[in-house]
């Protein structure tokens, strides 16, 4: 595989490319860029934080996470160049006045999330470094770091690699549009297709898997992006998650908030919707909310598109409703669903896999239950509707006696398992009791810690 | 003066532009060796077979070796020489290194290590508090116990008894550059070795060992960590010494960091405690007597578990003057990774151990627990500084006066307390009744979120308690152009120990901090360091460095009085100048004056801890040089439905002596508080029913993000000098911050108390399932 990209503000190009070679390898061990560090090699820690920019903007991507035939056509920037004209960067000048850096180790991670951060003109500076660890600062003098560069003026660099993509841009992938997929994915049904490698990336970091025939998505525009109609909302599967969140903070604002808290900034830059979707896990986040929303998953083999609810594709643990060569092209939910609540449960509010993701949708009209759909991730081997407890409630009147009747059909709907989030029995109970925060939320009371302030 | 600047740490410019070099980013040549190691599967058993085809015919292998294979027995134990290198065939944790790889890259080694095909006899193995004790499986011969007075009377005597117990979990370092050791093959049969290390001294000792070699010819140098935290104190001796062989075998470069699972799963935490406990108290919450039976799960090699069982039992009594202790503390032998140093050395297990009786008593009295605490405290000293100093009052006049002759349990006099003081300002300016009278009000009109609050108070040894490791050398060289060289035997693990002592330099010779170069540690600069350990770092070394640079300073000021025609002591160094009668110079014209005089601009320095003598047995003696104190508020807000919560707002007030770097020690409190709070709330280490470690990587074991750090977060320095003649009168400050972490703990605690009429009975780490179990049984 040859690909082309920015390094730094230089043109690389490379031949040959051993496909599933990370970034942070190569930036280390070819490039000898020791600047950008191996934490975890899994995306969980931040240290290995670059900054790349593409059609879709400046962002903060995992370096570990991140395979060299994904930066084709983009600008990759990395802790040593980002400061300008011999001048450290408003973010570096800054961390190092507010004692941001202690051991150093996250430092280069945390600094590039920072300088993306900047470039995007952010100051929800929590959520800009959620994917990065620090372990001696307690992350104090990072934040007064990250307040006093705000003001800060951003690098001419940040405006050169932009224009740097645009110039690249025909420079056409081995993969450009659903249709060469849908191609390549029939006549190589065994392939694997990657989108933003965040789980793909684990099975070269940690199963030490050798895969053979790949098929990079990064290329398809057409896969990309919502399509906002006058009653749904279509999701491309190649959009990434962050991209998602931001048109789900206008319509789904509960779904939002909790996608929010899906992985980190850096793992949501990558990550697709399809890609959670098509995964099948029974701890993502997407399908319980998708489910309870009432979404159409719509799936392309070759030529022959078919769709189906959501849930229908989620067959049993790991087996998805999924032929061969068949993949997930898009999703359509509902534009609207004001009583839709998605409550994520886990020991770490940010970056950290659901012990329990239920989420809510409710009708109620007249006082009474006309329709529930309510569904939860980490409660099965799928992601799975609550049908004993939609039916207790259908019907009734929407109001405490009901919901505690109803709370009685977790236990037929549910058997969870124990494991190292949390035993079956919490899950039971939680899931049960976010019901009843689900009943409170909607009168009004106060149920989220998030919101509470000394 | 560069000493009490708040400069920043020294290489702060370059880790923000990537640029400061770890051992990962030294250069290497292209016949550099990667290594990593076969693990165990099985948490205690026999090898029956052991067929490592495959891995000798992975691409890139170039060397395999088992135990069999070495030379001589390589041990990698700082104590009691029970942690062969490589399994002799015995295994006794899932994660132990049973077979080394050699390869031409680190991924090659590491699919390489992956294809051993191991058969074990399997044994079932110890892994709980219970089938150790069934087993007699333990280090020491028995508990260690400890008494002061009579237990069984003043707990029967006493108008009220109560008893409980307390679990709390281990804890992972989760340093973020993980351990890594590079060895370059040198001639002669010797080696130099790079080494992520807190205690160069003992990977040389047992690199030497190892080697069969003297320790003259191994050479170790760390110029910094990427995070120690006690898990760099040990655990690095299994790379340098791997590396150490191959590369004297091979000729070649040899490297070997661990992945980040390898890691978690081959190498020691914190110790896992469980504390029993029972109490007799008055109705005021007045604690008459307290009888703790400590529990820990030392993992399957001694280690330093000895020492760190021992600080527990030393912090028993955190702040509180308590009549009558015992104190029986099992050191427990199991199948899991060997626990090992951790930021305040098992310190913080026995504070916790207090804290929870405080916390039960006042509960059980029906009292504020902050007035409960403060009954119970130390008094305040009122005696001044020892020794040359600046005579300033230890305490504030609310204090009371202090009784003759209070002492800890240990019967080592209390002389320095000033929590009285400290909790009177912290409750002052951080409006400690106002915000309960909050709290309480808050809680009476949420039926689902429930708020907490709590005071509590660290009183922290300093000293190792290994008393021959109080000492510390240094070696500084003044070049005749007045450029100063910095060396001693304490690392930079981020604390800023090599900035803090460059203040110190700098202040005597009176020159700027940029006239400072700190060197790397290195052994032959040197030689027989302790460990940068137990808080001491700036303690010793900054004293070693002083005697150095008092030395060279000395001798110029020697040269520049006879010059002037003035006596010695009318030499002044300041502001880069020398200044003596009519004379005023340059420091570095005074230096080159100095060389040409033919006096040496070099010296060592040496320093030794005053006045400890420790009797470990016994339980009693001077252990510490002296007491750091603290004292924090934390307020939570606790959902009921599910036991998530967060920290609203924390408030301190740290005593680190006059500090030599107010900057960094603030940094050092920030950072050691939320490591603290994550040990007890959301960092949960899990072991299956075999042994094996479920969370063996970020994505299962969480330690605090960004988002997880106090909303409010207010740290003060105390800023009273130290009564003890230490380095510019400051105090360490690197674990006693660590223990205001419990604080957060004891808010959790509170919320799940308004949540009914029991006690919580809350166990660490406070995850939301064990909070939500703690509320479910306060609701009954």
């Amino acid at each position: 595989m040859d690909i082309t990209f920015l390094l730094n503000g230089e043109t690389v190009r490379l031949t040959d490319v051993d496909p599933t070679r990370s970034a942070l390898d190569w930036l280390r061990e070819t490039r000898g860029l020791n600047g950008t560090k191996e934490g975890c090699n899994e995306g969980d820690c931040g240290a290995c934080t670059v900054v790349v920019t593409d059609e879709g903007g400046i962002r903060a991507l995992n370096a570990c996470l991140l395979f060299l035939p994904q930066l084709h056509g983009k600008a990759l920037r990395t802790v040593e160049a980002l400061g300008e004209a011999g001048q450290m960067h408003p973010v570096q000048t800054a961390m190092v006045d507010h004692h941001g850096s202690q051991c150093g180790f996250c430092t280069p991670g945390i600094v590039a999330s920072l300088v993306a951060g900047h470039a995007q003109g952010r100051t929800d500076h929590d959520d800009v470094l959620s994917g990065n660890l620090c372990r001696c600062t307690g992350y104090v003098s990072i934040i007064r770091a990250a307040q006093a560069a705000e003001d800060g003026e951003v690098p001419d660099w940040v405006e050169a690699d932009a224009l740097a993509v645009e110039a690249m841009a025909g420079n056409a992938a081995q993969i450009d549009s659903a249709d060469a997929l849908a191609a390549w994915y029939l006549a190589n049904p065994d392939g694997v297709l990657i989108a933003g490698a965040t789980d793909v990336g684990l099975w070269v970091t940690k199963q030490l898997r050798d895969l053979r025939k790949v098929a990079f998505l990064g290329g398809c525009a057409d896969l990309k992006g919502a399509e906002i109609g006058r009653d749904t909302i279509r999701f491309g599967a190649m959009t990434n998650m962050n991209d998602v969140q931001a048109v789900l903070a206008i319509h789904h604002p509960s779904y939002a908030d909790m996608v929010r808290r899906y992985a980190s900034e850096q793992i949501r830059n990558a990550a697709t919707i399809g890609g959670n979707i098509a995964n099948g896990s029974p701890i993502g986040d997407n399908p319980p909310a998708l489910i309870a929303l009432g979404a159409t998953l719509h799936l392309r083999r070759g030529d022959e598109r078919r769709s189906m609810p959501i849930e229908d594709f989620f067959v049993a643990y790991g087996k998805q409703d999924r032929r061969e060569g068949e993949f997930v092209e898009a999703v359509t939910l509902p534009k609207s669903a004001p009583a839709l609540r998605c409550y994520k449960l886990s020991k770490r509010f940010d970056q950290d896999i659901s012990a329990v993701c239920g989420c809510f949708n409710v009708s109620v009209e007249n006082g009474l239950v006309t329709a529930a759909r309510i569904a939860f991730g980490g409660m099965a081997a799928t992601p799975k509707r609550a049908a004993s407890v939609e039916a207790a409630l259908v019907g009734k009147p929407w109001n405490a006696a009901t919901v505690t009747a109803a709370l009685a059909g977790f236990a037929a709907d549910y058997a969870p398992i124990s494991d190292m989030r949390a035993s079956a029995a919490y899950r039971q109970i939680t899931a049960r009791n976010m019901l009843s925060r689900y009943f409170a939320d909607l009168s009004g009371q106060a149920v989220n810690v998030r919101e509470v302030h000394a | 003066m560069s000493v009490r600047q708040p400069l920043p740490h020294d290489s702060a410019p370059m880790q923000v532009q990537g640029a400061a070099r770890y051992i990962d980013d030294i250069p290497t040549p292209a016949n550099t060796l990667h290594l990593a190691f076969g693990l165990s599967t099985v948490a205690r058993g026999r090898i029956t077979a052991m067929d490592l085809s495959a891995v000798r015919a992975a691409p890139g292998v170039v060397a395999v070796m088992t135990a069999d294979d070495l030379d001589h027995a390589a041990d990698c134990s700082p104590s009691a020489h029970d942690e062969p290198l490589l399994s002799d065939g015995s295994v006794h944790y899932v994660g132990q290194p049973v077979f080394l790889v050699a390869a031409t890259s680190h991924l090659a080694a590491r699919k390489a290590a992956r294809l051993g095909k191991i058969d074990y006899a399997e044994e079932t193995p110890i892994l709980t508090i219970e089938a150790a004790l069934e087993a007699n499986s333990r280090f020491e011969d028995g508990p260690r116990i400890w008494t002061n007075g009579d237990i069984e009377a003043a707990i029967s005597a006493a108008p009220c008894q109560l008893s409980g117990r307390l679990e709390m979990g281990g804890q992972e370092h989760f340093y973020l550059e993980g351990q890594i050791a590079l060895v370059f093959p040198q001639e002669n049969g010797d080696v130099l070795v790079h080494s992520s290390t807190q205690h160069p001294t003992e990977i040389q000792h047992k690199v030497a060992h190892a080697l069969d070699i003297p320790m003259h010819g191994v050479r170790v140098e760390t110029r910094r960590m990427g995070g120690g935290f006690g898990g760099k104190e040990s655990q690095g001796n299994a790379l340098a010494i791997a590396c150490a062989i191959i590369a004297t075998r091979t000729g070649r470069p040899a490297k070997m960091r661990y992945d980040r699972d390898d890691d978690m799963v081959i190498t020691g935490k914190r110790h896992d405690f469980r504390i029993d406990y029972r109490v007799g108290h008055d109705e005021q919450g007045r604690i008459l007597g307290v009888d703790f039976i400590h529990y820990t799960r030392a993992g399957w090699a001694q280690d330093l578990t000895l020492p760190v069982a021992d600080r527990a039992m030393l912090h028993s009594d955190n702040a509180y003057a308590i009549p009558a202790m015992r104190i029986t503390s099992h050191r427990l032998k199991t199948n899991m990774q060997s626990a090992t140093a951790y930021r305040g050395f098992g310190g913080p297990q026995g504070m916790l151990g207090i804290e929870r009786v405080l916390d039960h008593v006042a509960h059980a009295v029906g009292r504020d627990p902050l007035e409960v605490r403060r009954a119970n405290y130390y008094a305040d000293a009122v005696d001044e500084p020892r020794g040359a100093g600046t005579g300033h009052r230890i305490s504030g006049a609310h204090s009371p006066a202090a009784p003759a002759a209070q002492a800890t349990h240990y019967g080592m006099p209390v002389k320095d307390f000033c929590l009285h003081a400290m909790t009177e300002r912290l409750s002052a300016q951080a409006g400690y009744a106002e915000r309960r009278a909050a709290v309480e009000a808050w809680n009476a009109a949420n039926p689902i979120l429930k708020r907490g609050l709590s005071v509590t108070p660290v009183k922290f040894g300093i000293s190792f308690t290994l008393t021959f490791l109080n000492q510390a050398g240094a070696l500084v060289h003044v070049y005749q152009d007045g450029s100063i060289a910095l060396n001693h035997g304490g690392t930079e693990m981020g604390q800023g120990l090599f900035l803090k002592v460059a203040q110190v330099a700098a202040s005597i010779f009176g020159v700027d901090i940029s006239a400072v170069r700190i060197t790397a540690s290195d052994t032959a600069k040197v030689p027989n360091t302790s460990a940068t350990a137990a808080s001491s770092g700036s303690d010793l070394n900054g004293m070693a460095v002083a005697a150095a640079c008092e030395t060279i300073r000395d001798r110029i000021a020697e040269i520049i009085a006879g010059a002037a025609h003035v006596s010695v002591e009318d030499v002044v160094f300041e502001d880069g100048r020398v200044r003596a009668g009519q004379l005023d110079i340059s420091f570095a014209e005074a230096a080159a004056r100095t060389y040409q005089a033919r006096v040496s601009l070099s010296a060592t320095g040496f320093y030794r801890t005053p006045d400890l003598s420790w009797d470990r047995i016994e339980g009693r003696g001077r252990p510490f040089y002296y007491f750091a104190y603290g004292v924090a508020m934390t307020e939570v807000v606790v959902d009921t439905l599910t036991g998530e919560n967060r920290i609203l707002r924390t408030d301190i007030i740290h005593d680190t002596g006059n500090p030599l770097n107010p900057a960094i020690d603030k940094g050092q409190v920030e950072g050691a508080y939320v490591q603290g709070a994550g040990w007890l709330t959301m960092e949960e280490l899990v072991w299956d029913d075999k042994g094996r470690l479920r969370t063996h990587a970020p994505s299962t074991y969480k330690i605090p993000a960004c988002s997880d750090r106090p909303e409010v977060f207010n740290v003060d320095l105390w800023n009273q000098p130290n009564r003890e003649a230490t380095i510019m009168r400051s105090k360490a400050v690197g674990e006693p911050p660590f223990m205001l972490g419990i604080s957060a703990l004891m808010a959790l605690s509170d919320a799940v108390a308004a949540c009914g009429v029991a006690y919580p009975d809350l166990h660490a780490p406070a995850t939301p399932e064990r909070l939500l179990a703690a509320i479910g049984k306060v609701r009954g």
